[in-house]
């Protein structure tokens, strides 16, 4: 599903990459989490996967799309297929939840009627039923951060990529975000999860890659991974 | 429905919230534009009534060729069909001896003593050809002409007044250098509201430059992000258009009641307003082709640099 072959990124003349030739496999339906320190590379190790940024080399191919014969203008049709959720939730403030997360569908075309079916659904998955017109400063950080999963799973998407999703929240409404994620995957999407919060990576048992310096310093799954 | 067509009906719509939105920021725009596309308007008008000036007293002016008694009917009608075939003849008209005479006679029915005199006399007036020039400029081209050797031999004489001559020259110089003016106005004027245009969009981009990178990680295509700024520029350009379109008219009607004048200086104003009114649509049309244009291409070129992808 992820595929990365020796990718480094280098920005400008820096003499430490940020990314030096990180190798990594992802199969479908796995659960990743991705930890590190801040500046190891997680983030930009991200920001390639959604073409945000291009590799300085290196190869990259997500659900059979691969990087290097992807063009600009097909980008858009890249990320329609990748649900993405940041740190800092990147919600539209002048629109209701419903609305934002209608604003996903909208953009790939698909008509009021359907969206009206749709929506609805996915703010169930994610347990926001009944706030659909509240407007995103109405509601904790951990509403706010469903509604930007409900908002990047709206589309189906095959891989879903999580941004220190916890990053702003506390224990309890990061674990309610936690367990959607979880849900989700269990539906059958690739998630793959970055975090620096050790009891989550403790307590979700599941494949961990730890980056140190811009390289892979383990990749463990679940069962050996016991920090 | 096709999901383009919904998207397209989706642009439309966003694009017209967001010029109610950005009301006072586009009027700005608008009055530039509407000053713009009001010079256009006034510099075709102008040129229009200035030629149509140069045309009227072009068309009563001609040059007046005397045959010689002598000139047989065959000389005289290759010399006729010759003058015909002159590039710069637009039409030949002969008058008889006889007509001459009817012609001299009705010109000067005021003035009994010259009838008299002439009546007393067996027509002293010579068969004349009247020569209509296309053009004023090469008139010497029709006088050069009638100089050679063959046709100086039946011709007695070629009158051609040149002090209209200096009144046309006058309005067809005024002419040029207007449209020169006009031309340069209308270039600078859209390069101004292009600018401002441009300035507005980019300002209403900075406002909502977090929405637009949204937009973009969501995958959003250029175009429904673009097109929005695209339909609001356009409607700028619509309204600016009808707007001076609505001006000139109503500098017409001041025009028309206030001064009570058909013409200032050189400039016909009553021919100026049957030609704006007899064109209306056709210069409405051109006004919104070109407010359409400014518009959108100023909100192009200014989404251009927001809209680029990361090709590091």
């Amino acid at each position: 599903m992820i595929l990365l072959d020796r990718v480094t990124k280098a920005y400008g003349k820096v003499a430490t990459p940020a990314l030096d030739r990180v190798s990594l496999h992802v199969e479908p339906k796995e659960f990743v989490i991705v930890v590190g320190q801040s500046g190891a590379g997680k983030t930009t190790l991200l920001r390639l996967l959604t073409r945000e940024e291009k590799p300085t080399s290196g190869k990259i191919i997500v659900g059979g799309i691969d990087y290097d014969k992807l063009k600009d203008k097909d980008i858009p049709l890249l990320r329609r297929k990748i649900g993405v959720v940041f740190q800092d939730f990147k919600l539209l403030p002048n629109r209701t939840v419903f609305e934002n997360v209608a604003f996903a569908l909208e953009i790939v075309g698909m008509s009021n009627r359907e969206i009206n079916n749709t929506v609805p659904k996915v703010l169930d998955i994610v347990n926001l039923r009944g706030k659909e017109k509240r407007m995103p400063m109405e509601l904790s950080g951990g509403e706010r951060q469903r509604v930007a999963i409900a908002r990047a799973i709206v589309r189906q998407p095959k891989i879903l990529i999580a941004d220190e999703p916890t990053g702003n929240l506390d224990p309890k409404h990061a674990w309610d975000v936690i367990k959607v994620l979880e849900k989700i995957n269990h539906y059958g999407t690739t998630v793959l999860l970055t975090t620096h919060n050790q009891d989550i990576v403790n307590k979700l048992k599941r494949r961990v890659v730890t980056i140190q310096h811009g390289q892979i310093a383990s990749d463990k799954a679940r069962a050996e991974y016991n920090a | 429905m096709s999901r383009d067509l919904i998207t397209f009906r989706r642009i439309i719509t966003t694009g017209m919230v967001n010029f109610v939105r950005n009301a006072w920021l586009a009027i700005a725009a608008m009055a530039v534009m509407v000053v713009t596309l009001s010079i256009v308007l006034f510099s075709i008008l102008t040129s229009a009534t200035f030629n149509n000036t140069i045309a009227q007293i072009t068309d009563k002016i001609d040059v007046s060729v005397y045959l010689q008694d002598a000139a047989t009917d065959n000389e005289r009608d290759v010399l006729l069909r010759n003058l015909a075939n002159q590039p710069n003849v637009k039409s030949v008209t002969y008058l008889s001896k006889a007509d001459a005479l009817e012609r001299y006679k009705s010109q000067n029915a005021g003035n009994q003593s010259l009838l008299d005199a002439i009546n007393q006399t067996d027509n002293p007036l010579p068969a004349t050809i009247l020569v209509k020039p296309r053009e004023l400029q090469r008139v010497q081209e029709i006088k050069d002409f009638l100089n050679r050797p063959e046709e100086k031999k039946i011709v007695a004489d070629v009158s051609y007044r040149d002090d209209r001559k200096a009144a046309i020259d006058k309005i067809a110089h005024a002419t040029n250098t207007l449209q020169r003016a006009g031309v340069i106005a209308v270039l600078l004027f859209s390069l101004i509201s292009m600018l401002i245009i441009f300035n507005t969009i980019q300002m209403a981009i900075f406002n909502r430059r977090d929405e637009l990178t949204i937009m973009r990680l969501l995958g959003a295509s250029t175009w429904f992000i673009r097109g929005p700024f695209v339909v609001e520029t356009i409607i700028y350009g619509v309204l600016s258009a009808l707007i001076s379109v609505l001006l000139i008219h109503g500098l017409f009607v001041a025009a028309s009641s206030a001064l009570e004048a058909s013409s200032l200086g050189l400039l016909d104003i009553s021919y100026a307003s049957d030609y704006f009114y007899a064109n209306v649509w056709q210069l409405t049309g051109m006004q919104l082709a070109i407010g359409i244009f400014i518009g959108a291409a100023s909100s192009i070129i200014a989404t251009k640099r927001y809209l680029k992808f990361k090709s590091k």
